[in-house]
This record gives structure tokens, C-alpha cells and sequence, in this order.
């Protein structure tokens, strides 16, 4: 089979998602507070802070601005630290892969398990920072359950572009280059802090290639209680980015463990 | 009857180096069959080729009657692995490793779980069910990495080095249960560089050198198709010289190595009768065994 053929699903993915959800079900608590501290004091400082100083920001208190951008960067941050050191640690750390290759599932269904399991802690921490918003009042729209899908298909994006990066990393160190180049301008470029229309225009186009941007130009009406405006177009970047990051990574993975 | 694992032609280069050389085996149902060779020979790679997890460049594998890689996934239902380094998962007890391993292979947890006290029991780890891999012995974890192997009954079973690392308990232990499990009628490919094993476990050996089969054969054959009968091996300061002026004249063959020099003789008598004489020199009469025969194979020199 050539490293390039067409992925083979199946749902064989099943047992190795059932793994990784039994190693989490013994650290869920720790887990679920590392979900919730990081989102939840810079939503709260900054909201906090600069929103006594801002009147308002893009027609809502700073707070509500701020709490559409802190559900998407956090899963993404999470998608991404899953795919990256923990999908890390299974491939090439603990050996997990190579032990679950040894069985009938194969490398596909492995790296497809991967995607779903950091979405699925995306979605666990969308969801989380959702219900802090929601208890402190700054969404009231029944639109913003649908900001759970969203931050499930946040996470199959991110999880899939993050795995390109496992896929290539020679050891841990080679991350920091993915988070400071690639994750922390996304989040100041992409509308988490302020609009990206405060953005000279070359920066807005940059900024309108980001998968970040289209999340939360999403986000933000959701949690207002709009519809958001070119629905179609957001979704459209983030499958896209989620389909081609998936192929990518998987004939990385293919070319590595071919060896 | 076909054979359980067949190569035909074998091979696989990295980079431009032959790993594996056109390769030629063919291993019988409940059959132990041992691939020995140095560091670098190739071992894992025809391993790896054999369980369909790599294509190789030229030639055709065959595992219980299936192409691999082709059929791989088909194949390796009916097959357990038992690799060269610990990958159980951390996180688990012995029985969670057990029971999420055997879901890889489409079993129930309920069929799972029947099995579980056998295994723990073949694997001597009943009281260890509920203990965190972290906290086993290495011994243990070798042994668990032996019952989960086990997990979905295969037919055949591959073991990369399987006791490297244990203490002798240890791999005495180990030895005991494949000898059990060759007993119950399935077939087992192993890699080793243990001599003691592969001469105590298999029966039928295959020496590897630069991804080249060199001699194939049951451990007796192997001594008697490619070495002398009895070794005499002389110690002492003096042994050099004593090597230089003497040794040519009562052995037919013999290497000097550091301050050991180790005659290869069909009748030792003579030898003996002429070294009891020599206050300088200490000596050790032995029958040839497989590391004799490796060593002649695959050279004395360090291979890394």
C-alpha cells in the first residue's frame, strides 16, 4: 500500500478512543480543572481589567466579547496539547502505538482515534468554559448550545493540524516551535482579544487564512443570539482544514512508521 | 501441511544499506523456531516484515496461510506479539492492560474477562491483578506483556528478545512458559542472542549476518554441520605464546582472544594430556555449543 493511498476508516478507532477515555476517567479531576483555570482567569482578569476601561466592544460588554473567543481558544489549546505531547507520548514515549499495531488495527484507524479523542477533550473543555459562562450570565441565547458542535469541530481542525507536527517531531522540544509560531498568533491575530478589523488590512487578510477566525467569527453571534453571517463559508474552512490536515498527517505518520 | 510462516526472497533496505537480504524461511505448525544473529542483523525487520507491519522491497511473506502485508490485519488475529521493548500502558492496572488490549481484537469485554484469570494464572501475576504496571518488577511486566499476547488464543506467537534485561529467576521463568505453550501445540518465532536460550527453547535455529541467512538447522545439527566437538579453552599469561608454538599442533582450529585461546579439537585427549603439564597455563574442557558455532558464523569482532 502506497503511503499516499486513500485513508481506510473503519470503526476500529472505537477500542483505542475507549482506551484513551479510561486513562482520563482516573485523572478527570485535575483534567477538568486545567480545563477550566487558564480560560477562566484570563476571560475573568481581562474581562475584568480592560472592560472597566472599555465601554463596550463590537456592540457587547468587553466580558461577553472576550467569553465568545475564550470557548474557542481553549479548544483549541486542548485539541492541540492533545495531539501534540500526548499523541507524542502514545506514538513514540510509551510505545502504545506500536502495541495496538501488533493487534488487527491498523495505523489509520490509530491516527483517526487520535483526531476523535482531542476533540473529544476539545469538546469536554468548550464545554466546560461554556457552563462558566453561562453560570456568570454572559450568554443567555439558547443559540449558544451550539457552540458544542462547534467546539467539536474546532477540535477535529486543530487535532488534525496538530498531528502533522507530532508526526514530524524528532522530541518534545520540537512543539515549542508549532505554539510560538503557529498557536499564540492565532490567538492574538484571529479575534479572541479584540475584532481583527482593528488589524491593518494585509494582517486582516492573513488573519482571514487562520482557522481560528473562522471559529469565532461563528462564535460570536452564536453566543449573542444571532445566526452567524456566511454560516457556510466558516464551517467550509474548518472541514477543510480538518480533512487536508487529517491526509497530511496521516501519510507523515505512514512514512514515519514505515521504518 | 504448508507452513505456518514462510519467506520467500526477502528484502528491505533503508537508505541505501540492505537490511534484510533476500531471506528464505519456512517455520512448520508447533514448531519453536529461534532467528539468532548480532545487534544489526536484521532480526527485527524480518520480524517486522513477517507480521505484515512493513512491505518488503522484493520477495513474498506468507503468515498462516495469508499474504502479508496484504492480509495483515486477517493474519494477525490469529497472531500475539511479544516485542523487544515493554509497551504496556502505564496508566492501567495488569487486568486493564489485558482487558483493553484484547478489545483491539474485536473481543467482547465479557470474553475478555473470562479469560483474564487464566492468563494472570499462566503468567503468575493472580495476586498482581489490580496492581499499576509502574509498580511491577521487570520480570512482571514481561510476563504481562506474555499474557497479553496470549490474549486472543493465537497459533502463533512472536517474541523479539523476549528476556532481555532478566535476572536469571526471571528467564527461567519465561523459558517455562514457552515451553508450556509450545507444548499446547502453537508456534512461536523468536529472536534472541541468548545461546542458552535459543539451544534450551528451539527447536530449530537460524543464524543471521547482514540480513543473510548463514546456517539453518536444529541446535545439535548446527554444532555438528559447522564445528569441532569439544573446545578446549586455555587461560593464562603465557597462553599467547603458548598458542603460537603448541596450539596448531593438537587442535584443528583455534582463535586467541585477549588472554583466552580457545582450541577446536574432535578428540581433546591429547590436548588435555599436554596442557596438565603446562603449571603456567589453566584450561577448560567442554563439548562445542551454539555460542561456539555463532561466534565462528559471525566473527568475534564487536558489531557496534
Amino acid at each position: 500500500m502506497s503511503i499516499f493511498a486513500f485513508p481506510q476508516l473503519s470503526l476500529r478507532f472505537l477500542p483505542i478512543w475507549r482506551r484513551h477515555w479510561l486513562v482520563w476517567k482516573k485523572i478527570a479531576a485535575p483534567s477538568i480543572l486545567g480545563h477550566l483555570a487558564d480560560p477562566v482567569i484570563y476571560m475573568l482578569g481581562l474581562g475584568y481589567g480592560l472592560g472597566s476601561l472599555l465601554p463596550e466592544m463590537g456592540g457587547m460588554s468587553y466580558m461577553a466579547f472576550l467569553a465568545a473567543g475564550t470557548v474557542c481558544y481553549s479548544t483549541m489549546n486542548s485539541a492541540s496539547f492533545e495531539a501534540l505531547y500526548s499523541g507524542f507520548a502514545r506514538m513514540h514515549e510509551q510505545r502504545t502505538w506500536e502495541a495496538i499495531l501488533n493487534t488487527p488495527v491498523g495505523l489509520d484507524d490509530v491516527v483517526l482515534s487520535e483526531i476523535l479523542w482531542a476533540a473529544t477533550k476539545s469538546l469536554m473543555s468548550g464545554t466546560a468554559v461554556l457552563v462558566v459562562i453561562w453560570v456568570l450570565g454572559l450568554s443567555h441565547s439558547l443559540m449558544s448550545l451550539w457552540m458544542i458542535p462547534l467546539a467539536l469541530l474546532i477540535g477535529l481542525a486543530f487535532a488534525s493540524i496538530g498531528l502533522i507536527m507530532t508526526a514530524l517531531a524528532p522530541a518534545y522540544d520540537f512543539f515549542m516551535y508549532y505554539f510560538t509560531l503557529i498557536i499564540t498568533p492565532m490567538m492574538l491575530l484571529c479575534g479572541v482579544f479584540f475584532p481583527v478589523t482593528q488589524l491593518p488590512e494585509s494582517m486582516q487578510v492573513v488573519a482571514s487564512l487562520l482557522p481560528l477566525t473562522h471559529a469565532i467569527d461563528l462564535a460570536r453571534p452564536l453566543m449573542n443570539g444571532d445566526i452567524p453571517p456566511q454560516t457556510l463559508l466558516h464551517i467550509g474552512v474548518l472541514l477543510a482544514y480538518t480533512l487536508v490536515a487529517f491526509y497530511v498527517s496521516l501519510v507523515l505518520f505512514r512514512r514515519r512508521l514505515s521504518r | 501441511m504448508n507452513p505456518v510462516i514462510q519467506a520467500i526472497g526477502l528484502q528491505k533496505s533503508y537508505g541505501g544499506h540492505r537490511v534484510v537480504d533476500g531471506l528464505d524461511l519456512s517455520i512448520r505448525k508447533g514448531e519453536c523456531f529461534g532467528l539468532l544473529g548480532p545487534n544489526g542483523a536484521g532480526k527485527t525487520t524480518t520480524l517486522r516484515m513477517l507480521l505484515g507491519l512493513i512491505a518488503p522491497d522484493a520477495g513474498r511473506a506468507m503468515l498462516l496461510d495469508l499474504p502479508v502485508p496484504q492480509a495483515a490485519r486477517e493474519a494477525r488475529i490469529r497472531v500475539g506479539v511479544v516485542p523487544q521493548m515493554d509497551n504496556l500502558d502505564p496508566d492501567f492496572t495488569v487486568a486493564e492492560n489485558l482487558l483493553v488490549y484484547g478489545r483491539y481484537f474485536g473481543m467482547k469485554d465479557s470474553e475478555v474477562e473470562a479469560r483474564i484469570p487464566s492468563l494472570l494464572e499462566f503468567a503468575s501475576l493472580t495476586s498482581k491483578r489490580d496492581a499499576k504496571v509502574p509498580t511491577l518488577s521487570g520480570g512482571m511486566k514481561r510476563r504481562l506483556t506474555l499474557a497479553r499476547a496470549l490474549v486472543n488464543d493465537p497459533d502463533v506467537i512472536f517474541l523479539d528478545e523476549p528476556t532481555t534485561g532478566l535476572d536469571p529467576q526471571a528467564r527461567h521463568l519465561i523459558w517455562q512458559r514457552l515451553r508450556a505453550l509450545t507444548q499446547q501445540g502453537k508456534t512461536l518465532l523468536l529472536t534472541t542472542h541468548f545461546m542458552d536460550e535459543a539451544e534450551r527453547l528451539c527447536h530449530r535455529l537460524a543464524v543471521m549476518d547482514n540480513g543473510k541467512l548463514i546456517s539453518q538447522g536444529s541446535p545439535r545439527e548446527l554444532i555438528e554441520q559447522n564445528i569441532e566437538p569439544q573446545v578446549v579453552e586455555v587461560f593464562g599469561e603465557t597462553s599467547g605464546q603458548w598458542a603460537s608454538e603448541h596450539a596448531a599442533h593438537y587442535a584443528q582450529r583455534f582463535e586467541v582472544s585477549g588472554e583466552s585461546v580457545f582450541c577446536y579439537v574432535r578428540d581433546a585427549q591429547p590436548l588435555v594430556a599436554h596442557l596438565q603439564a603446562q603449571t603456567a597455563l589453566r584450561y577448560l574442557h567442554r563439548p562445542a555449543n551454539l555460542e561456539d558455532v555463532f561466534l565462528k558464523l559471525t566473527g568475534r569482532e564487536m558489531r557496534e
